[in-house]
This record gives C-alpha cells, structure tokens and sequence, in this order.
C-alpha cells in the first residue's frame, strides 16, 4: 500500500496507518427496509431504499459513529509515537540536556504554559539520568507500538464484522425477495444471473459499508488541514492549490463516470455469461441433439469478445484517468517552484515559506487521490447496488402476512372454492382462460378434462396459485384465495403437476418437504449447544435475518397422522403404494450395497433371508429362476471367471485381466492344465464375435450385447486372431494369450449361446476352484470376498446377498418375479420396512436427475398426497407413465381418498377422459372455456365435445 | 445355440431374406427367453419395448375391450409379435399370452430399428406383413358389419 502523508501539526502519519484507513475493498449495498423482529415473525415495508449511503447509515448508525470516535482517539498514540523518536535521538542518544556526566531529566513531566492561566503542572515525573531515560523513552515508544497495533485490530475487526453484517442483510434480504416474487415473473429470469448477483456483485458491498463514512471524514479532514497550513503560509500560493485541487476534483470523478458506465457494462456482460454457461449445461441434450455445440462455442466466444473489449477499453481509460490525475499532482509543484520562486526573487516572499509551503504540498495528493478513489468505490457499488435493485424492485411483492410462519396447526378449509369470471392470460397476453365460473365442494373429486391448451392445466395452476388472474376471484368462505397465508394454503391445499421439483438430497428429504412449515417447538435439538443457538440467534437479529435453524426437526408429524420420527415411515407407507413408488425405493435398496454395520438388523439375518427365498422359490415351482452358489457345482448363470473364484471381487478396480496376470491364478491355470482350455475356449470366442462385429459401425446398438469386448478392440482382436492362427499354445506369446484367455472369463453359456461349455470342462473348473482356494495368498484373498451362505458379503448388492445365487437368463421377466418374491420375503420377515428406509436414503442427485421422470412424477405426487389436505389440485400429475398404470394410480388415490373418515376435494386434470368416470363430476374445457360440466354419464349423452374427445382417444389407442 | 436360432429365424418370413452371417448376429443381440403357460409376453396397453420371435409353444393375441377379453388370434411358432408397438412407438394394441410353454427370442425396440434400417429387404417383409394382416382385418370388418350384431 502506498504512505499516505497527512499534516496534522508536524507528525507524518505513516503508510501503516493505511491499513487502518484503506482497508476496505470499496462496495456495498442496501434496502429500506424497517425489519422488526418479533419473536419469529417479520414486518417489512416492501420498497428499495436506492441511496446506498443512506441505506448504510440507517443500518449502521451508531456503529459508523462508535468507529469514527475510536479512529479519532487512536491518533492520540499515533501522534505520540512519532514525535518520540526525535525525543529519543535528541535527548539520551546526542545528549541534548544531558551534558553534564550526571544530569538528570524529569522524565513524563506534564506541564503546560497556557495563556491566561500560565504555568501549569499536571505531574512532576521522575528525575533518570541518560541511559535510564533512553530505556524509559524506549519503553514508552514499544508500549505506543503495541497501543498502536491493538487500536488497528480493534477497528479493522468491527469495520469488517460490519461488513459482512451488511452483506449477510442484504443478500438475505434480495433471497426473501426472491421468495416473495409474483410467479409470473420466474418466467423472464435465469436462476444463474439471479444467482450471481446475490453471490458475487453484492459481495463489494459488504466491504465498502465499513469505510463508508470512516474514511471520507478522515481524508477530508487531512486535505483540509494541509490546505489551511498553505493558507497560512502564503494566501496566494494557497488560492493556486486551492483552485487546482477544484479543478482536479471536478474533472476526475466526471471523467471516472465513464469508467464506471463500463463497468456496469462488464457486470451485465459477466452476469449474462454466467446465464448462458449455465443454460448450456442444462440444455445439453438438446445441443446434442441439434448439433449445435458450434453455435454455442461461437456464442460463447462472441461474448467472451465483448467482455474482453469492454474490459480492455476500461483499462484505457482508468490508466488515462491515473495520468491525468497524476498530472495535476505535479503541476503544482511546477506552479510554486517557478511562481514562488519567481515572488522570492522579488523579495515577496520568504524562502522558508516556500519551502514550508512545498514541503505541506507533497501530502496533500495522497489525501484527495485516496478521497477521489473513495468516491469511485462509493459510485461504483452504488451503480452495482442499483442495478441489483432494479432486478430486485419488482411489483407486487406476495405480501409479508402471506409468508407469516405458523408452527401450530392451522385451520381446516371446510368450504367451497367459488371462482367468479375467472380470466387468465399468458406472459404474450394471450387468454389461457375466459371468464370461468364455477364452485368446487369441499367433498367432491372433480375432473379436469381438455385436450393441451384447453384451459384446465391453467384452471389448476390458477388454483394451486402459480398464475394470478387476470382478472375474476377464487374465493374460500369471505376470504380471497391469494390472500390466504401460505402457511394454510401450503398445508391445506396440495399441488402436483407433471414438473416436479426435486431438491438435492435423499427420496425422504423430497418426500417429506412438503411437510416442513416450521421448526417442531417441542422437539429440543439436541446435538446443538443452546448458548451457540442464542449466540446464532443474536447475530441473525443484528443482521436483519431470521432466527430459526434450519437443521432442528421440521417435519409436522400430525398432519400425516404419525406421533414421530418412528412410526411416520407406517403412515405413509399406503401413499407410497397407492403412486406405485415403493416398488422403485424398494429396487433402490436391493440395489444398493450396504455397511452391514449401518443396517445389523438386515445384515444379521441374511441366512435367514436366503433359507426363505429358496422355500418361497420351491413353493411357487418358480426353482429353475434361480440358480443358487455352490462350492461343489458348477454356476452355468454366472460366467467362467466368477465360478473360477468363487466369490465377489471386494475391489471393483481388479478386472479379468488383472486377475488373469496375477502369479497364483497363472499357477494354478497351469497346474490344473486349464491355460489350454480356457485359450482355446478364448480362441472361438474372439473367432465368432469378429466375425459377427467386424462389419459394424462402432456406435451401432449391437455392440451393447457384445459384453465382453469394445467396438474398438475389434481390430484389435482381429490383428491378435490372424497372429495366433495355426500356431501352437506354447508358441503364442504370453501378452496375446494373456488377452484371449480373458475372454473366456466373462463368458456365460445361456447368455452368449456359443456353444463352448461341456460338461468336462464345467468339472475341470469345479476342481480348478477348490484348488484356487485350497491354499489362497493373502494378498489374492484380500481381493475376493468369497460366497458364504452364512455371511454378508459387504461389496456386493443387497439383492446379489440375498439371491446368493445368479438369476437365470432365459426366464422371462424373471426380474419382475424376483422383485415381486423378495417383496413378499422382506414383509414376511418383518424386514419390508427396514428395507425400505434403506431405499429412501438413495440421493437422488440435482434437480432429482437421478431418478427417471416417472419416478419424478411419482414421488412429486406422492409429496402432495402425503398432507392429507382438503383440496388436491393435482395437474396431469403422471404424463410420463403408462396409461395403464396412470389409470391404476388414479383409481387408487379416488379410492384410498373416499375411504377416509374426512371429506376432502380433488381436482384432477386427467389425460384420458374415459378415467374421468370415477369422478364425481366433470368440468370440460375448450379454448379457454368451461363447456361443459356434470357428472360423466350426463356428459357423455349430451355433450358432443366430450364425446368427440373420448373418440379422439380411444382411436389413439 | 445361436446356430440353432439361426435356422429357425431363416424359417420366419420377415428374415427369409437376410444372409446366415447377419441371422447369427441378429441371434446373437436377442434375448433368449421361456415362458410358462399362462405367462404374458405383453400387455395391452404397455409401451412397447421389444418384439418377439417365437421358437417354440403357442400363446393367445388378445385384446380386452368394454365387451370383456376377446382372442383376436393364435400365433405358433415362427411367428412375429409385438412389432407393431416397436414401429409406431404407441402403446401395445393387444396382450399375447403362452397357452403352452413357449420359448422366444426377444428383440429390444432398438435392434429391431437398428435392424430395419439396415435392410430394406426386412423392412419390405413387414410392409408385407403388415398389409396382409390389415386385408384380413378389413375383411373381417366387412363381415361384421354385415353380419347383424349378436349384442
């Protein structure tokens, strides 16, 4: 950091001192907002305040005073400590009053002469002679030093803190808004660009706000001062600075706004592209599939250019700005070495002025250049502060009350929904729907029927409040439906559409997020300290955020029935059903691998599990699905390799080739005379594939069959075939027959139907097997976890643990039989739960892109029947199943929802109008109008339309 | 055995056409399956996503309607089903159930394309197919409506 020289008295202040005052990395931010926490709840006027440095103040006031007042007292010791040198060099060090051998000098004697008064003495001090003043003043200088040092800390510390306090307001504070945008206008934003502007362009801001009002009060002052001094000495030369620094000071700033318009500039460029790189990750199917990944690069190169030429173009011009700045600093001098100079020639005036006044200049540039780039920062967050309001000011707001956090249980909604002359339109203001009246009963389950674009999707999305009308009301009792708080639409209401929303985390998150509306005021978090959560809670106040945490128990237990964590899983068990998922979750677990630490109730009772599949398997003459391990016979389901080892491979890095490489399974190859066998066997192998594949394009489908060799190794394979042809075993060289032994190792007779697999040979490996693991090498063992009926095998799947055994490949559907088996095995054993908790722990990875759209579909449904709510709004909830399935799903939920003891209303927007039978009442669209409402029958004999679309769809079929 | 299948497929009119060498890879990319009697090979309704080969048993084609369940067909061996699902990317158009214990050939819905586009003369076989199948659907139609209805 450059010094900065301020003349105040005689005493330099020096470039340490810097640090104190030019600490902050200049930015800010700020909304006029009056936050009134009142226990949990928060009041809010809804406006930006657009000022950033009122926006600070009225944060910060007292803080921004408290600060001035410490920076001003931490220059008496900084003052003190300059003048002790010279006191120091002076004094005992040259022996200025100490001339005598033994003189003494009164050491920290305080005493004035003051006009009027006169002599005044505050304290006698000490008498000490020379080296005793020497190490007194020494001592004196280090205390200064260390008083110095704590006072920077001290102010460096809170000017920070305050400024991440206001970067933790104000990014809370743009992500509320976020919440509380109106629905339509998610359709015009990137979450990118929103993303990056509470990320990074708010982030100057928070470094700004400690020196917003700290450093333009000091340096002020400095430039003043030295001004004043060069009054003093000469008025003339005095009125030259002052008219320079005028000048400089209104001609830099106006210079710099150009600067900073191009800096806005890179800031709307920088977010754009961070918008299109994100946009190109989420679209890049469709550049795939569109061959567009050139467009995109010279997209993104075109951007890249624009932003480069922006920048560069801003380099010229802050340079161009420092030069011009850095001119004026030296054309005064000029003025006064040859002005002043000229007036001493004269005689006008006295050396020792000039010089004073020369030696006064040299500190002032430092001050005005440090309070012009003050004012930059201050321009320049204020310019990014008012670009993110602009993004941010948008009108309406959803009302505060509308978010209020309700933690207990909220009223029932126990009246129609009346919707009058309800109009909607899109974002092009095309009418999506035309003045609808209808009334929706609190017990009746009602379909939604139209062809896409009819009108009902919206009807439902107008209900579930992700349109707001254009016009026309949706009433409950007296109260409009958008003026309900969503902490009783939110539990009262539920809303599924074919685009679920899948959060980052495990099925049971997504599952229960609907259920989360407030923290549990009963259930203490116990792993957390409560003097950390108090402590947590006061900063939150100071920073104008909420206080709650996110991390207690906010799942509300009651509303699906259950008294706790424990029996929840049992009550949402018939949803999970009813939506067909839990066969899904349920195939998640067997697929999964488990820490049989983790899960001992499922791990300590798998010979168990096993004994019982294979009795199932007997009863229901289902045997030749699986064929089970054995040690003493030979697996024709699994492949050569597997029943040579007998076992799983514990590390999934060793392949066969490894494997075929390793000195125990080449000896024992050799001893039992297999090398030959297996060669031979490879020989043919490599012959047929070759012969099959060699004329097929690498990306052709088939190549997914061929298991046990890549596209690309077919050449490959093709150069081995024509080496080893015709020659000897003990001729081939040990790489070639390293690499077609290898492919006997994966091969499965009733899956390849080669061919090649005799009854002898299937001996011979039996034999080979028991030889391998006779007397195993350690290091070979570490590497397999051999089959054991009694034992969990850790690094295989719990399906694999439980089959132990391989399904047969030529069984049809012998998966579905199996998961339908081990369905009924788990239940019988009590396990069927456990297991599925097991599932519901799967990640289902970002935006749920693990799981297929089905599954999506299912579990967003699932979400919503799980509040057990009085409306259900459910809108072509299951587009990407099966109509077969989807019709099976809805009959079920009707079903299971007139089974409960509590009436409650579904409206269902379906895509087969022949399901719409088992509704208690139709409302048919088209184009936007209600057509045509009744109960099924009465529609399907008077109402054309209707059955024009039933027609429509059966002929699809 | 792929040699095996390979004989029966050239026995199937849509492969008549399609040289051994090829017959044995197609072999090679099928699934080799066996049914119970009583077991569905699909369901109407499903999307389908392979189509069969029959190399042994018989199995019912039925569709189920308002009327209840009527059987459209029988198929025995050699016979092709569930391509017409596969070709039009809709649900299947009936259910075909084993009436005996039955062994097929499974293609899935992407080597049966893969295999279409690569030989026309496949492709003309199930043109062929496909319009004999719908001459006799047209004249059973013709026979129905002229035929007064029994319900």
């Amino acid at each position: 950091m450059k010094p900065l020289y301020v003349r105040t008295g005689t005493a330099p202040i020096c470039e340490s001192m810097l640090c104190v005052l030019c600490s902050a990395s200049h930015s800010a931010i700020r909304l006029r907002s009056t936050f009134v926490v009142t226990n949990l709840s928060l009041e809010r006027v809804d406006a930006m305040e657009r000022s950033l440095l009122r926006y600070i103040w009225s944060h910060t006031r007292r803080q921004q005073l408290w600060i001035l007042l410490v920076v001003a007292a931490s220059m008496v010791p900084y003052f003190l400590a300059f003048d002790l040198p010279k006191q120091i060099v002076n004094g005992p060090i040259q022996g200025n009053g100490f001339e005598a051998t033994d003189a003494r000098q009164p050491f920290f004697r305080i005493a004035y002469e003051l006009p009027l008064i006169g002599h005044v003495e505050l304290a006698n001090g000490i008498d000490l002679d020379r080296p005793q003043t020497l190490m007194a003043l020494s001592t004196v200088f280090l205390v200064l030093v260390l008083i110095n040092g704590l006072f920077k800390f001290y102010i460096n510390t809170y000017k920070g803190r305050l400024g991440e306090r206001m970067l933790r307001r104000i990014r809370f504070e743009l992500v509320d808004r976020v919440l509380r945008f109106p629905p339509k206008h998610f359709k015009r934003l990137k979450s990118a660009e929103i993303a990056t502007m509470v990320k990074d362009e708010v982030e100057p801001l928070g470094g700004f706000t400690g020196d917003a009002f700290v450093l333009p009060a000091l340096l002020g002052g400095q430039a003043l001062t030295t001004l004043g001094f060069i009054f003093v000495q000469n008025v003339w030369l005095g009125t030259i600075t002052a008219g320079i620094v005028t000048i400089q000071l209104s001609i830099i700033p106006r210079m710099r706004r150009r600067v900073l318009e191009l800096g806005r500039l890179r800031q709307l460029t920088a977010r754009e592209l961070s918008g299109r790189v994100s946009e190109i990750v989420d679209g890049i199917g469709a550049v795939h599939s569109n061959d567009t990944s050139n467009l995109e690069r010279a997209d993104i190169a075109w951007r890249l250019g624009r932003i480069f030429s922006i920048r560069y173009d801003l380099y010229q011009w802050k340079f161009l700005v420092k030069f011009i700045n850095n001119l004026f600093s030296q054309v005064t001098p000029f003025i006064f070495y040859a002005f002043g100079g000229y007036f001493v020639l004269l005689g006008k005036l006295d050396l020792g002025q000039l010089v004073a006044v020369i030696a006064a200049y040299k500190d002032l540039p430092s001050p005005l250049k440090d309070l012009i780039d003050w004012d930059q920062a201050r321009q320049d967050v204020q310019l990014k502060y008012g670009s993110v309001c602009d993004q941010f000011s948008v009108e309406p707001l959803i009302a505060q009350s509308v978010h209020e956090l309700a933690s207990g249980p909220v009223a029932l909604l126990e009246t129609s929904v009346v919707v009058r002359n309800l109009t909607l339109v899109d974002d092009s203001g095309a009418r999506l729907l035309d003045d609808v009246s209808t009334e929706i009963k609190p017990d009746e389950t009602v379909a939604l029927v139209g062809a896409a674009g009819s009108g009902a999707e919206a009807f439902a999305e107008a209900l579930g409040r992700l349109i707001w009308p254009e016009s026309g009301s949706m009433m409950i009792g007296d109260r409009n439906l958008l003026e309900i708080p969503e902490s009783i639409t939110g539990r009262r209401i539920s809303y599924a559409s074919g685009e679920p929303f899948l959060l980052h985390g495990s099925l049971m998150d997504n599952l229960l997020y609907g259920l989360k509306h407030a923290p549990q005021p009963n259930v203490a978090a116990s792993d957390e300290n409560p003097a950390e959560l108090q402590r947590y809670a006061a900063e939150a106040r100071k920073a104008g955020n909420v206080v709650f945490v996110p991390s207690g128990d906010w799942v509300d237990y009651q509303s699906v029935g259950a008294n706790g964590p424990d029996d929840l899983l049992r009550k949402i068990l018939p949803i999970l059903d009813a939506v067909q998922i839990s066969d899904d979750i349920f195939g998640l677990t067997l697929r999964s691998t488990l820490d049989a630490e983790v899960y001992p109730i499922i791990s300590e009772r798998i010979a168990e599990l096993r004994l019982s599949l294979r009795k199932r398997l007997v009863e229901e003459r289902l045997e030749d699905l699986l064929v089970p391990f054995d040690f003493d016979r030979y697996n024709i389901q699994a492949s050569i390799g597997e029943n040579l080892l007998f076992g799983t491979r514990s590390q999934r890095i060793v392949d066969d080739k490894d494997m075929v490489a390793h000195p125990y399974f080449q000896l024992l190859l050799e001893t039992t005379g297999l090398d030959r066998g297996l060669y031979d066997m490879g020989l043919e192998i490599a012959e047929t594939a070759v012969e099959l594949f060699r004329d097929l394009a690498p990306q052709h489908s088939f190549f997914r069959r061929l298991t046990f060799m890549t596209a690309e190794e077919i050449p490959v394979y093709q150069a081995t075939l024509s080496r080893c042809r015709g020659q000897h075993f003990e001729e081939v060289s040990s790489e070639d027959r390293a690499s077609i032994t290898v492919l006997s190792l994966s091969y499965i007779e009733p899956s390849h139907r080669f061919g090649l697999l005799s009854e002898a040979l299937m001996e011979r490996l039996v034999a080979a097997r028991k030889l391998f693991h006779t007397d195993i090498p350690d290091d070979m063992a570490s590497l397999i976890d051999r089959h054991d009926p009694e034992r969990f095998t850790a690094s295989a799947t719990l399906l694999d643990n439980v089959l132990f055994g391989r399904v047969a490949h030529q069984v049809a559907d012998a998966a579905e039989h199996i998961r339908t088996i081990m369905k009924e095995l788990f239940s019988a054993l009590g396990l069927y739960e456990n297991a599925l908790a097991i599932g519901l722990q799967f990640d289902v990875g970002a935006g749920g892109k693990r799981l297929a759209l089905a599954q999506r579909q299912k579990l967003n449904l699932a979400r919503a029947l799980l509040k057990h709510s009085d409306f259900t709004i459910l809108n072509r909830p299951l587009s990407a199943l099966d109509q077969r399935i989807e019709e099976e799903i809805t009959r079920c939920i009707i079903q299971q929802r007139s089974d409960m003891k509590r009436a409650s209303a579904v409206l269902w927007v379906i895509s087969d109008p022949h399901i719409a039978r088992i509704f208690d009442r139709v409302l048919l669209f088209q184009r936007g109008s209600l057509i045509g409402s009744g109960d099924y029958l009465e529609l399907s004999q008077s109402n054309a339309a209707f059955r024009e679309l039933m027609e429509l769809q059966s002929r699809r079929l | 055995m792929l040699s095996d299948e390979v004989k029966t497929l050239r026995e199937v009119p849509i492969f008549a056409s399609i040289e051994p060498a090829k017959l044995k890879l197609l072999a090679f990319a099928c699934d080799r399956v066996t049914y119970r009697q009583g077991q569905d090979l699909c369901r109407q309704g499903d999307q389908g996503d392979a189509a069969y080969v029959l190399l042994s048993g018989a199995a019912d084609v039925i569709v189920s309607s308002a009327a209840g369940d009527i059987r459209v067909a029988e198929v025995g061996p050699n016979a092709i089903v569930g391509e017409m699902s596969v070709l039009c990317n809709i649900p299947r158009t009936a259910t075909v159930r084993a009436t005996s214990k039955l062994e097929a050939l499974r293609i899935s819905k992407d080597h049966f394309l893969a295999l279409t586009s690569e030989f026309p003369e496949v492709a003309a076989e199930i043109m062929r197919t496909l319009a004999t199948r719908l001459s006799r659907t047209t004249a059973e139609l013709a026979n129905a409506r002229l035929s007064p209805p029994t319900h």
